[in-house]
C-alpha cells in the first residue's frame, strides 16, 4: 500500500541536485532532481562502498558516486556497466510543485 | 518509414567494430545483415597466436557472441561467402544463391595471405596463417608431424614458428631478408631478436629463397628446395609472407581499386552507397595490416554511415610489439638512415638491450626497442603528438619513468612481473586480472581497461604498467591515445583544447548555451566534462560566466572534503602556515564542541578536522569565522596552501623574510580556481626547509634576491621543479609567480597539474611568455588579479547565521 508523505517543494531541490530525506526506518533517501524536473528517490547509500550518491553530480537520468565514480541509474538504482549492483530505489511523485515520498 | 539496409560484407574485426560504432550513435537507423565466410562469430583474430601456442582456447577470443548479434536485432549469415555484387540493382550474392538488397552496403572482405607461385604451393600440409581453421589446421599436423617450415619472418611468421615450438615441432624460419622482421626492425634489433629465437629452439635460413614444396610418398608435402639447391624435411609448411587486401568482389563490381579498395577520408569507395574499412582498403596509398587503424576508420565510417557527417579519417601512424612470451620487441615510425635523421642508441649486449630513437628536427620519428619496451608506448607517443624533445632529448633514451613513480615499488617493466604481482596499488589489480580481462572482454584501449578492471582509473601512477601489460597482450593493435586531440569524454569529440577555444572566441557564459553551441551528445554532461567546463568557463570570463554549483565536484560544492564515510574535513587558512594562540584556542573548541574525532597536521603546514558532519558544517564555520579564520581550500582544485619556512624572520641561515613572503603570496591568490590544485613554497636560503623544489610555484631566497622554479610535484610522480628565473624583489617575485600561474590557469587542460601543462608546452614556451615579454607578463599578471578581485570567503557566505536560504540549504536535511 502506497503511503504518500509531502517532503519538500520541487524549488528546494536545485535542478541537477539533490536533497537528503533522514528517515529512522529506512535511513538516508537522497531525492535527486533532473534538468527536465523529473524527480528519483534512492537509499542514499553507492552499492559500491556506500559512498552518498546525494553528493554526486546528476547528469540525464544517472548520478556520478562522489567517492569512485560509480554511476547509478536514477530510476531503478541499477550500477551502469561493467559495474555491478543495485541500490533500493523508493517511488517519489511531484504534484502541484510539491515533491511526495511513498515509503512502504 | 521503412528503415534503411546495410549489408556488412565480412565478419571481422573492422566490419563488427563498425557495427557496434554505428549502434552506439545511431541504433534503429539501420536493418542490419551481415556475412561471413567463417562458421564462426566475430572473433579477434590477432589472438590466434596466444591461441596456437595454447595460452588460450577459441572461445576465449570471441569478440561477439551470437547473442550479441541476437540482441542488437542484426542478421547474421556465417559460412556464407558473397561472390557477386549487383550495384544496379543493390543487391549482394552468395556462394549458396542467397540474396541481399542494400541501400548502404559496407564492405569490410579483409585480406589474404600471399601465397608465393611456386611448385607444390597447393600441396596438402601447406597452409597460411590466417584464421581458426590455419589454426587448427596446425594444432593438429603438430599432434601428429615433425617438421614444420615456416616461409616469412614478419610478424605473423614468428608468431607461428613461436606456436609451433611450443607444441613440440622442429620448426625452420626461412626468410628472404638479410634479417628478420625487416621492415619492423634495424639489423642490430633484428639479430638479437633471432638470437633469443634461436634459444627458444627455432632455427634459421636467412637469407634464403624458396623454389619448390616437394611431395612426399604419402601426398602431402615433405620437403622443401631451395634456389641454392639445398633440401630440408617439412611436413607442414606455413606461408606466412605478407597479405594482400581481399579486393576481388570490389574489382569485379567495377569499383575503383589500387593495392586496395580506394576510399576517401570518410571511407567511401567510388560508388558512394558503399563504404569500406579494414585491412581491404587503401587509404591515401597506405593498406593497412593492423588493428589500431582499423578501430580508427571504424568510428569515422560509422559516423557517415550514422549520417552524422563529421570526422574523418587522415591516416594512422602504427606501431609495432611481438607477442611471443618471454621475448620484448617494439617498434614504431620511420628508422631508415638519412640525411638529416640523427641516431640516439643505447646497446648493452650483455644484458640483452637494444635502443635506438630516431630524430629528425627535434622530433621522434622512429624508435626499435629491443629487451626494455618499457617505454615503447611514450616514444609513440612522442612520435604521434609530434611533440619537441630538444629540452629531454639528454636523456630521452632513459625513459619517461627513470625516477619512477609511486605505488608499485618502483617496479617498471609490466613482462617481468608476475601474474600474482599488483599493478594498481590504489584499487589492488593484478597483472593477470589485467591480462585476463583484455583476453575475455576483447578490450583494446586504456579506457577499456580502466572501466573493467579498475586499473590505473583512480591516481593514475600504474597508468604506464597497464599500457605495457595492453601492448603485450594485444600486439600491434594496441595505439596510445592521442593525448592532443583525446576527446574530453563520450560525451563530445572535442579535445580540452578544441573546448577552450570554443569559449574563448565565441564569449560563451554558461553550460546549457556551451552544450548547445558545440553540439554536446548528451543532454547534461557527465561528472568528467561538467566540471571542466564550468572551469574553462570562469577562467575565461572572470566576472561574467556564471558559475554553476551543480557541475562542481562536491567537494567544491561543500567547500569541505569528502572522506569515505561521508563525513568531511574542515581546514582553516592559516596564511603562510602562521597561526596565532587565538586561532589555536577556537580550532580546539570546535573540535570539542562538534566531537571532531580526529585532529591532524597536514603536509602544507595546516590543522586538519576530520569527521565532521554535513548539516554541521555553517556552524564549524561560524565558530571559525569568530576568530578570524577563513577557508583553506583544501578541498578544491585551487590555491592550497603556501609553504615557509622561518626565514630571515628568525633563522640564523635566512637570507629573506620567507614568512612574509609566503603570506604575500598566500593573500594574493586567495580564492583562486584553477585547472587541479596549486601549491607553493617560499624558503628562506637554498637549504630549503619548505621543499620548494616540489611545488607548483617553489620561491628559494638568496642573499640578492629570489629564485623561481616552476612545474614541481611532490605526489604520484615525484617531479623536480625547474628554474624559471632569478628576481630582485619581493613584488617581482609576485608578478613573476602571478604570471605563472595565470598563464597555466588559461591554457592548461583541467586536472593537468602544472608539470603535465609545462611537459606538454615545454618551459622554453613558458620562459618566453614570462621571462622574456614583460609586457605579456604584466598583462598576465593582471589578468589574474581582475579574475581574484572582489572573493568572498566561502564559509562567511554559508556560516549558520548569517548566510541566505539558498547557500545554506544543500547543508540542511530534509525529515518525513
Amino acid at each position: 500500500m502506497s503511503n504518500w508523505k509531502s517532503i519538500c517543494a520541487l524549488t528546494d531541490i536545485p535542478a541537477l541536485g539533490s536533497r537528503v530525506v533522514a528517515s529512522v526506518q529506512h535511513g538516508d533517501i537522497a531525492i535527486f532532481r533532473n534538468s527536465n524536473d523529473e524527480v528519483f528517490a534512492l537509499h542514499d547509500k553507492c552499492p559500491h562502498k556506500g559512498g552518498p550518491l546525494s553528493q554526486g553530480i546528476v547528469h540525464g537520468r544517472q548520478v556520478t558516486c562522489p567517492l569512485h565514480s560509480w554511476k547509478i541509474g536514477l530510476d531503478s538504482g541499477e550500477a551502469a556497466a561493467p559495474d555491478v549492483g543495485c541500490t533500493k530505489p523508493f517511488q517519489v511523485k511531484v504534484e502541484d510543485g510539491t515533491v511526495f515520498l511513498s515509503l512502504p | 518509414m521503412r528503415k534503411m539496409k546495410l549489408v556488412v560484407v565480412g565478419n571481422g574485426m573492422a566490419g563488427v567494430r563498425t557495427l557496434e560504432e554505428l549502434l552506439k550513435i545511431a541504433p534503429d537507423m539501420y536493418d542490419v545483415t551481415v556475412f561471413g565466410a567463417e562458421p564462426h562469430p566475430n572473433y579477434n583474430r590477432i589472438l590466434l597466436s596466444p591461441v596456437l601456442a595454447g595460452e588460450m582456447t577459441i572461445q576465449d577470443i570471441i569478440l561477439n557472441d551470437l547473442d550479441w548479434y541476437k540482441d542488437n536485432g542484426i542478421n547474421l549469415l556465417t559460412g556464407k561467402k558473397i561472390v557477386a555484387l549487383d550495384r544496379r540493382q543493390r543487391k549482394v550474392i552468395a556462394d549458396d544463391g542467397t540474396e541481399a538488397e542494400y541501400d548502404r552496403l559496407l564492405l569490410a572482405t579483409g585480406s589474404n595471405p600471399f601465397i608465393l607461385p611456386i611448385p607444390g604451393k597447393d600441396l596438402p600440409g601447406v597452409i597460411s596463417y590466417r584464421d581458426i581453421a590455419d589454426t587448427d589446421a596446425m594444432i593438429a599436423t603438430a599432434a601428429t608431424h615433425k617438421h614444420a617450415v615456416v616461409i616469412g619472418a614478419g610478424l605473423l611468421g614468428l608468431e607461428a614458428a613461436n606456436g609451433l615450438a611450443l607444441r613440440g615441432m622442429d620448426v625452420t624460419v626461412v626468410h628472404l631478408g638479410e634479417w628478420i622482421m625487416e621492415r619492423q626492425l634495424d639489423k642490430t634489433s633484428g639479430r638479437m631478436l633471432q638470437q633469443a629465437l634461436e634459444a627458444k629452439g627455432m632455427k634459421f635460413l636467412l637469407p634464403k629463397q624458396t623454389a619448390e614444396l616437394v611431395q612426399g610418398e604419402s601426398g602431402r608435402v615433405a620437403a622443401v628446395r631451395f634456389k641454392d639447391g639445398d633440401i630440408i624435411p617439412a611436413d607442414l609448411v606455413v606461408m606466412a609472407a605478407g597479405i594482400r587486401p581481399n579486393t576481388e568482389l570490389a574489382e569485379k563490381a567495377g569499383i575503383h581499386c589500387n593495392r586496395g579498395i580506394s576510399v576517401n577520408d570518410t571511407l567511401q569507395t567510388y560508388d558512394p552507397r558503399i563504404y569500406a574499412v579494414g585491412e581491404c582498403v587503401n587509404h591515401r596509398g597506405t593498406a593497412y595490416g593492423l588493428v589500431a587503424p582499423l578501430f580508427e576508420q571504424a568510428k569515422v565510417c560509422a559516423n557517415h554511415l550514422a549520417m552524422f557527417g563529421i570526422g574523418r579519417y587522415q591516416g594512422s601512424v602504427t606501431s609495432t610489439k611481438l607477442k611471443v612470451t618471454g621475448i620484448d620487441v617494439f617498434s614504431a615510425g620511420d628508422f631508415s638512415v638519412s640525411d638529416d635523421t640523427e641516431d640516439i642508441l643505447l646497446h648493452d649486449p650483455g644484458i640483452g638491450v637494444y635502443k635506438r630513437v630516431v630524430i629528425k628536427d627535434d622530433k621522434v620519428v622512429g624508435a626499435v626497442l629491443y629487451g626494455d619496451t618499457v617505454d615503447g608506448s611514450w616514444y609513440f607517443q612522442l612520435l604521434k603528438d609530434q611533440q619537441n624533445i630538444r629540452e629531454i632529448r639528454d636523456h630521452l633514451l632513459f625513459g619517461k619513468s627513470h625516477l619512477g613513480d609511486a605505488g608499485h615499488k618502483g617496479q617498471n617493466s609490466a613482462v617481468a612481473m608476475a601474474d600474482t604481482a599488483e599493478v594498481c596499488g590504489c584499487n589492488g589489480v593484478c597483472k593477470g586480472t589485467i591480462v585476463k580481462a583484455i583476453q575475455e572482454q576483447g578490450l583494446f584501449t586504456l579506457d577499456d581497461v580502466r572501466k573493467h578492471t579498475k586499473a590505473s582509473s583512480s591516481c593514475g601512477s600504474c597508468t604506464g604498467l597497464v599500457e605495457q601489460i595492453l601492448a603485450s597482450t594485444i600486439g600491434g593493435a594496441y595505439s596510445p591515445a592521442d593525448t592532443q586531440s583525446k576527446a574530453v569524454c563520450g560525451c563530445t569529440d572535442l579535445s580540452h583544447g578544441e573546448v577552450r577555444k570554443g569559449i574563448r572566441e565565441n564569449k560563451i557564459l554558461t553550460i546549457p548555451e556551451l552544450m548547445h553551441f558545440l553540439e554536446w551528445k548528451t543532454p547534461n554532461g557527465c561528472a568528467t566534462c561538467r566540471p571542466a567546463l564550468n572551469y574553462y568557463l570562469i577562467s575565461t570570463w572572470p566576472h561574467e560566466a556564471q558559475d554553476d554549483p551543480q557541475s562542481r565536484f562536491i567537494n567544491e560544492r561543500a567547500h569541505a572534503n569528502i572522506q569515505k564515510d561521508g563525513t568531511y574535513s574542515v581546514v582553516p587558512r592559516m596564511w603562510g602556515g602562521l597561526t596565532t594562540p587565538n586561532e589555536l584556542r577556537a580550532i580546539a573548541d570546535a573540535a570539542e564542541k562538534y566531537k571532531v574525532p580526529t585532529v591532524k597536521v597536514t603536509g602544507g603546514q595546516r590543522i586538519d578536522l576530520l569527521g565532521v558532519k554535513k548539516d554541521d558544517l555553517p556552524k564549524i564555520w561560524e565558530d571559525l569565522a569568530k576568530a578570524g579564520m577563513v577557508s583553506g581550500h583544501a578541498y578544491g582544485k585551487s590555491l592550497r596552501t603556501v609553504k615557509t619556512c622561518v626565514g630571515m624572520e628568525h633563522c640564523r641561515f635566512g637570507t629573506q623574510l620567507a614568512m612574509d613572503m609566503g603570506v604575500k603570496l598566500e593573500k594574493m591568490l586567495f580564492g583562486m580556481w584553477s585547472p587541479h590544485k596549486v601549491k607553493l613554497a617560499v624558503s628562506g636560503c637554498p637549504r630549503n626547509c619548505a621543499e620548494s623544489g616540489i611545488k607548483d610555484v617553489g620561491v628559494i631566497g638568496v642573499d640578492s634576491g629570489y629564485e623561481i622554479y616552476v612545474a614541481g610535484n611532490g605526489g604520484i610522480k615525484t617531479e623536480v621543479a625547474e628554474f624559471l628565473c632569478k628576481v630582485g624583489s619581493d613584488e617581482e617575485v609576485m608578478e613573476y609567480a602571478g604570471a605563472f600561474i595565470q598563464l597555466y590557469r588559461e591554457e592548461a587542460y583541467y586536472l593537468d597539474r602544472t608539470v603535465h601543462y609545462v611537459a606538454r608546452v615545454g618551459l622554453d614556451y613558458v620562459k618566453s611568455k614570462i621571462v622574456e615579454d614583460a609586457a605579456g607578463r604584466k598583462a598576465l599578471y593582471e589578468r589574474l588579479l581582475y579574475a581574484l578581485q572582489g572573493y568572498k570567503d566561502p564559509w562567511l557566505e554559508r556560516s549558520a547565521s548569517t548566510s541566505a536560504t539558498e547557500l545554506k540549504r544543500p547543508f540542511e536535511t530534509l525529515t518525513v
